[in-house]
């Protein structure tokens, strides 16, 4: 019946994770770790969007549908940049000349 | 006549009839708020897919261009966003134990550090116009490609614009949350607008915590070199 209220402290403790996580991001592009890069920059940042989620928004204790929502959106938001990169990254060597010169059929 | 009354007194002032009781007509209200954040994560989907693809096409313009942007004013951008996350989160806790006055006082703070973050993003885009860095006539980047850097600072301005504008959206929202908090519209029992209204403040903050690395951070490490 009643809401789930988050104490001060829980959301005291994710603020400085988030400030800690921000703090490491900018330290580790400042080295040159190739591919990596991108990739560590992506986890922290995932990471960080996580948190706010489950905790400042509450989705860890929100109704099952209200997860799926959120589900579906993150599976919509895959298919949105899977497909889109399947088709690009799909046409091999010299893919990149469609886009400064867009294809007129 | 009598039932009537029982009903009335057993039901909250704020519960509007079509709900059993608040705690449904809370959760649809955020579930209401969650469909719309679905299809924000896809409006901006298209963005970050626009940004991917011609990342991977010109990854050393890109890291070039991105090296232009002053990465402290994002990084003191990121950290105040957060510090407004934080405060927002503090209002609604402060609106479920039906806090009043510390209610407003967080719900103000949020307002406040959302104006900074537009504050320094308005100096961040002068900057870019007196640097001859914004798409156009008169874009001019030193030692690159112009076409493709402009392609950098086109996404740039996109999607930092359109993250700056739901901030403005946000900041009006809070403003009439606190106009409402002051007239003594939420209790225990309803505070609806409050939790709804954090949950779109925190989705714009989400979006800025993948926007920071992709645009201020994806050069840094060749920077100088």
């Amino acid at each position: 019946m009643s809401e789930k209220i988050v104490s001060i402290k829980t959301y005291a403790i994710i603020f400085i994770s988030l400030v800690v996580l921000t703090v490491v991001t900018y330290r580790v592009a400042l080295i040159d770790l190739g591919v990596l890069n991108i990739v560590v920059a992506l986890t922290i940042a995932a990471t960080k969007a996580t948190l706010v989620a489950l905790f400042f928004m509450n989705v860890r204790w929100s109704p099952r549908l209200t997860q799926l929502v959120i589900a579906a959106s993150l599976f919509w938001l895959f298919i949105l940049l899977a497909l889109t990169l399947a088709d690009y990254l799909g046409r091999g060597q010299g893919w990149t000349h469609g886009l400064r010169y867009p294809a007129i059929p | 006549m009598a039932e009537t009354d029982t009903l009335t007194t057993s039901h909250s002032v704020a519960l509007v009839h079509q709900f059993d009781d608040p705690q449904q007509q809370r959760q649809a209200g955020e579930l209401g708020m969650w469909v719309f954040l679905a299809t924000e994560v896809l409006f901006f989907g298209g963005l970050f897919a626009a940004y991917t693809v011609y990342r991977l096409a010109y990854p050393d313009v890109f890291a070039a261009a991105s090296n232009e942007l002053d990465v402290r004013l994002g990084f003191v951008n990121t950290l105040v966003l957060i510090c407004s996350s934080f405060t927002m989160a503090t209002a609604v806790y402060n609106a479920q134990k039906g806090n009043r006055k510390f209610l407003i006082v967080f719900l103000c703070g949020t307002v406040i550090l959302g104006l900074v973050f537009l504050g320094i993003k308005a100096v961040e885009y002068a900057q870019k116009f007196e640097h001859h860095l914004v798409p156009g006539l008169h874009f001019r980047m030193e030692g690159a490609d112009q076409s493709k850097a402009q392609l950098f600072f086109s996404l740039y301005f996109a999607m930092t614009g359109l993250h700056a504008l739901h901030m403005i959206i946000g900041a009006g929202m809070i403003f009439v949350l606190i106009l409402m908090a002051r007239k003594g519209r939420f209790s225990t029992q309803y505070h609806t607008p409050v939790e709804v209204g954090g949950l779109y403040w925190h989705f714009v903050d989400i979006i800025w915590i993948f926007l920071f690395p992709l645009l201020y951070l994806l050069g840094r490490s060749t920077a100088g070199h």
